[in-house]
């Protein structure tokens, strides 16, 4: 190993064989390569998705009432149910150690909207102040609704985006613009933007307002909570899925609603649809590592045969090395260094420059679903590791049955 | 230098056993230049390839410079053939990637000599083959006659005890063939013992004793007046 005389000779045997020596190195390096952005890749899809999810607020809980399937307590199925303000404040004040965030929603239905002489036919909601946080609503201009217009049931009205390209795309800004709902006059104040324009179609006013100016008495048809972040994600899950079942059973205690009825009030939280796309990302980890040791074995049964070949094509050579007096072990001991210099010189290459391109190209991939593609140094090591071994093996049979075919037969070889 | 006693030698053609030496006995004292002659078939091959320890003989001794060579494996005989042994091959068979000079060192190299000393004396040899301008070329480079006087100075690098070639000028012009021949006796001059495989008569002829295989059994053994091919010493 450290004879410096055989480290002459096989970088003798390397320079003058640039050509294999160069197809060996490339075929393992590449075969490191391959693997290294694909096991990358799969961690970027990964972290990907996450991203996806943080964006609309990832722990929102959503309530909507439902109509119950089952009879409980006397009362017959087919019973719709209503939310009502008490509702809301209740689960409020019960829950508040839970609850980062929260708001009530209302539709407002059957009203009129006109700005000036057009008709708008865009949906209006009554929620409160919080409300923007929960949507992850961002103001363009103005400001969202505060907690004075909500107690003070202001006639103001926040409009998004598309309402504002469309409706008020002559004027400088929209903002103190007044729209008649229903012939009352609201204030524009606001203009927020959404990641979706189909979300940007909405005027929100105070709920206290669309309560008591549409006569919504104290109905509501949504309650919206958000859970304060959590230092991980499981944490988090464990976190949601606990707040729901406490305002599930709550909810169907003072509606009357059989606890296993499923249909009579729906919650709906956010992180454990997160949760199942987590489940996603994990079969496609699995995916990817499939395909990443489906690569290794190919590039394994790569190194074998090149190095099959390698030795094959030097079975003369073997045979004229004999007849100088080379000893069997000093024979097979050339080739298998020189295949384990070769294999780790070029696999560690491989390595290297796909982990580098990893770190260079990986933060600035912008594609949908693929964030920061990544790879574990200690597990693309390994590999490298893998295919020097599997090399050194695959060497080692044909080189040890060159070294033992006799020399005649070698010789003969052309 | 070279003794053999009754030699036996069979090949397992399939089902048929393929007797090629029936009882070989033979001796070459040092110094010795010896045709070993015979039609194809005869079994000389196999005799030299028994002689040069790369094949093995059924039954029969064999001694090399007073050693027993028998019960070999293949480090004893990569050891008895780096020591004892110098080829040299119809087909030449150097190491094409590398130079004349790299040829002419590579059994040095299997002697654990250095690399600068390996050097040294493979130019020496290569000067006496007249090669020492062509040093730095490949084998490819080289002409048939050149390519088997670097076997030849490879052979002799080694400084061996016996130098066995096997028809060293069967893929040679006659002229070169008689350049090779030239070069064979004169090493021959400085003491060394020679075996040459050959069915020319005329290269036969210019060794300084004949034997002649028929069948796998010595028919002749004679001393010739050697024919020299330059006539200047």
């Amino acid at each position: 190993m450290f004879d410096i005389e055989r480290w002459q000779e096989i970088f003798d045997t390397i320079r003058k064989n640039k050509l294999r020596t160069f197809l060996t190195g490339l075929s393992v390096a590449s075969g490191i390569f391959i693997l290294v952005i694909l096991l990358g890749f799969g961690n970027g899809m990964q972290n990907g998705i996450a991203r996806e999810f943080e964006q609309d607020a990832a722990t929102s809980v959503w309530v909507w009432p439902g109509t119950t399937t089952k009879e409980y307590k006397g009362l017959n199925p087919g019973r719709r149910i209503e939310l009502r303000n008490e509702n809301y404040e209740n689960s409020a004040t019960m829950l508040a150690d839970f609850i980062e965030y929260k708001s009530p929603r209302i539709f407002v239905r059957d009203v009129t909207v006109n700005y000036g002489k057009e008709a708008l036919v865009y949906g209006i909601q009554g929620v409160s102040y919080q409300f923007q946080f929960i949507e992850n609503a961002k103001m363009r201009e103005g400001r969202f609704l505060n907690y004075q217009d909500e107690i003070g049931t202001a006639k103001v009205a926040i409009i998004g985006n598309k309402i504002k390209k469309d409706v008020f795309g002559d004027l400088d800004t929209p903002i103190g613009e007044f729209i008649d709902i229903s012939g009352i006059p609201f204030k524009i104040i606001g203009v927020f933007w959404e990641q979706e324009e189909r979300e940007e179609e909405r005027i929100y006013i105070p709920i206290t307002t669309a309560q008591r100016v549409f006569n919504g008495a104290d109905r509501l048809n949504n309650l919206s909570y958000t859970l304060p972040p959590m230092e991980n994600f499981d944490e988090a899950v464990a976190q949601a899925v606990n707040f729901k079942n406490e305002l599930e059973s709550y909810l169907k205690q003072v509606h009357i609603v059989a606890p296993d009825d499923t249909s009579g009030i729906f919650v709906w939280s956010a992180m454990e649809e997160a949760k199942r796309y987590y489940g996603l990302t994990g079969n496609i980890k699995i995916f990817f590592w499939f395909v990443g040791i489906c690569t290794i074995v190919a590039g394994v049964v790569g190194v074998s045969n090149i190095m099959f070949i390698v030795v094959r094509e030097r079975t003369r050579e073997i045979g004229i090395r004999k007849a100088l007096g080379a000893k069997p072990w000093s024979i097979v001991g050339m080739i298998l260094q020189e295949s384990i210099f070769v294999t780790t010189i070029a696999g560690f290459s491989g390595f290297i420059f796909s982990m580098g391109l990893l770190e260079l190209v990986g933060p600035n991939v912008e594609v949908d679903y693929v964030v920061n593609p990544s790879v574990d140094f200690n597990i693309a090591i390994s590999m490298v590791f893998v295919l020097i071994i599997a090399g050194a093996l695959a060497g080692f049979f044909p080189a040890w049955r060159a070294a033992k075919v006799q020399v005649i037969e070698a010789l003969k070889d052309e | 230098m070279i003794e053999i006693k009754e030699l036996h030698k069979s090949y397992q053609m399939g089902s048929n056993s393929l007797h090629v030496l029936k009882g070989i006995n033979f001796t070459a004292k040092e110094g010795e230049l010896v045709a070993i002659m015979g039609s194809s078939g005869s079994g000389k091959s196999t005799l030299l390839n028994i002689l040069g320890m790369l094949d093995v003989a059924d039954s029969g001794e064999y001694y090399l410079d007073g050693v027993p060579i028998k019960d070999l494996n293949e480090t004893k005989a990569a050891k008895y053939r780096n020591q004892f042994l110098g080829f040299v091959f119809q087909s030449f068979n150097l190491i094409n990637y590398k130079s004349a000079l790299e040829n002419v060192a590579l059994p040095l190299y299997y002697q654990k000599i250095g690399r600068k000393e390996r050097q040294e004396k493979a130019m020496k040899y290569l000067e006496q083959v007249g090669l020492k301008e062509w040093a730095t070329h490949l084998p490819s480079e080289l002409s048939g006659g050149q390519k088997q006087r670097v076997a030849i100075a490879r052979a002799m690098a080694a400084e061996p005890k016996v130098l066995l070639a096997d028809e060293p000028t069967g893929a040679l012009d006659s002229t070169t063939s008689y350049e090779v021949m030239d070069l064979i006796q004169k090493i021959n001059d400085q003491g060394n013992t020679i075996l040459v495989v050959t069915h020319e008569e005329d290269i036969a002829h210019m060794c300084k004793r004949i034997v002649h295989l028929k069948d796998g059994v010595i028919v002749e053994d004679k001393k010739i007046k050697q024919v020299r091919v330059t006539q200047n010493v």
